[in-house]
């Protein structure tokens, strides 16, 4: 099991054929205090880079792409009553969906952890 | 970053990164948005303690000479001829139209009247008092003073320990020149968050030595511009360039209060300001829009620019601020709507990302004011 990242800060996990997204350190870091966060619906179509969920920030609201195409089987529902999950575990409970991936789609082109860590401190 | 250096920088900006200021350009200034505790936590500690907020890069005029009030009267729609020495006015600079140029404190301090204009109109405010005032009146920039401000429950209490100056007879705008440990201070008892506290003007040589001496006592923490927008919009105070502009007048912006009695319609000395004709027309509430509290149904934020509609999904208003409350711990905004709408209790829809999200006509002071009246 690897995780996959993507250069607008989302993170993407394969495991058992299903997918979990959520956003980076480095993007809860950057938003600030997350008061908001909004999902898709379980059994929704996403496409590859759409918007699938939005969070705010005690700043501002931000998009978070979808990095793989897919159907929603899950969402994190305690983000809807305590959205700082995002902010204090971001790779672990604060995940924001599950998906299962399209025939012929992979999260190949992403970045793994190295390139990611790289991209980062390019940003920096 | 090549436009930091263009940036101007208040007296304490080293202050503030020595104590890990998140530092963002505001208002032409390098201006910290939040320290460690970050905006939620500086704001609670505000409406619970007392923080410390620096707005040096606010403007501070002088004018002085003969007649200073009553010259002043011709463009403010207040009364200052009967402003007490050590008191202190809000007030508003306007237009032809009646639009609202910028608005600020007015602080009668005996020989000189101190005008405390918005960081983002300062330069435009000095130049249009200059221009209207200047052949009769001395009009000075005050830059060698920095601006604090201490607000919060115990401000008071911290305040009072710098000095022999008794702060409890000292009420909500009064103004006092108080030394707080031996640095020579202006203090008017006011501010910008709904709480009582005091706005201090001090010499930029000694900011940092009164900024570290407010912050020693246990009871006081540095607060970001974050959390003075959250503060501020808890309280239902307007702030310049989204709330009020040129193009809204104060009584479309709720703003009644702020027109001296002596300046309406039956008034001693009525109108003679900009835009008279069409503010005193519009009082009490002869207008097509209104400024109202909007209190969002679910936990989204509805921000600046989101759009009001009605049931028949015809747009009616305008969210002009609105976020997070941490006092209240959801969404809250302020805004324009179509006057037939502006009653409190009135179910409305924002749209937020194409969805019609319900959001109800609230009172705008969403946490009540602890003023020290």
């Amino acid at each position: 099991m690897s995780i996959k990242y993507t250069e607008d800060h989302e993170w993407a996990k394969l495991e058992n054929g299903e997918v979990t997204v959520g956003i980076t350190d480095f993007a809860q870091e950057q938003l600030g205090e997350i008061v908001f966060v909004e999902l898709p619906e379980v059994g929704q179509q996403i496409t590859v880079g759409e918007e699938a969920a939005v969070v705010e920030s005690v700043k501002a609201a931000g998009e978070v792409k979808c990095p793989v195409g897919g159907t929603v089987t899950a969402i994190n529902e305690i983000l809807a009553d305590s959205p700082e999950k995002v902010n204090d575990d971001p790779m672990d409970t604060g995940w924001f969906y599950k998906l299962t991936i399209n025939e012929g789609e992979n999260l190949d082109s992403l970045l793994d952890e190295g390139e990611y860590k790289k991209f980062v401190e390019s940003q920096e | 970053m090549n436009d930091q250096k263009s940036l101007k920088q208040t007296a304490l900006l080293d202050f503030h990164k020595s104590a890990n200021a998140r530092i963002v350009p505001f208002a032409g200034y390098e201006m910290p948005v939040n320290y460690e505790m970050g905006i939620i936590k500086e704001h609670l500690h505000t409406r619970e303690k007392a923080g410390l907020f620096d707005v040096s890069h606010m403007g501070q005029i002088s004018v002085r000479g003969n007649n200073a009030a009553q010259l002043l009267e011709s463009l403010i729609p207040v009364d200052i001829q009967s402003l007490g020495v050590g008191r202190q006015k809000y007030g508003m600079f306007l237009n032809e139209q009646g639009g609202i140029l910028d608005d600020l404190m007015i602080i009668n301090h005996g020989d000189e009247i101190i005008l405390v204009v918005n960081a983002g109109c300062k330069e435009e405010d000095f130049d249009y008092l200059h221009g209207r005032l200047a052949d009769r009146l001395s009009v000075e920039k005050m830059e060698d003073k920095a601006l604090l401000a201490l607000q919060g429950p115990l401000a008071s209490s911290v305040a009072q320990s710098l000095t022999n100056t008794d702060l409890s007879n000292m009420k909500f705008m009064d103004v006092r020149e108080i030394s707080f440990n031996g640095i020579p201070c202006l203090v008017s008892r006011s501010g910008y968050t709904g709480e009582d506290g005091f706005e201090i003007s001090v010499s930029n040589d000694q900011s940092v030595e009164l900024a570290e001496t407010l912050i020693d006592k246990p009871e006081v923490e540095l607060i970001g511009l974050g959390a003075r927008d959250s503060l501020r919009l808890e309280a239902g105070l307007c702030l310049y360039g989204h709330d009020i502009n040129e193009d809204t007048t104060p009584i479309e912006a709720n703003l009644n209060w702020a027109i001296s009695p002596s300046r309406r319609t039956n008034g001693e000395r009525v109108g003679n300001f900009p835009g008279a004709d069409i503010i005193l027309s519009q009082m009490p509430k002869n207008v097509s829009r209104l400024l109202v509290g909007l209190l969002p149904q679910g936990r989204a934020p509805m921000r600046e620019g989101v759009e009001i509609v009605d049931n028949d999904h015809n747009v009616i208003g305008q969210i002009t601020s609105g976020g997070f409350s941490p006092s209240l711990g959801c969404p809250i905004s302020m805004g324009y709507v179509d006057i037939e709408y502006a009653k409190k209790g009135n179910e409305l829809h924002g749209i937020v990302r194409n969805k019609h999200l319900p959001i109800t006509v609230s009172n705008s002071v969403f946490v009540p004011h602890r003023y020290y009246r």
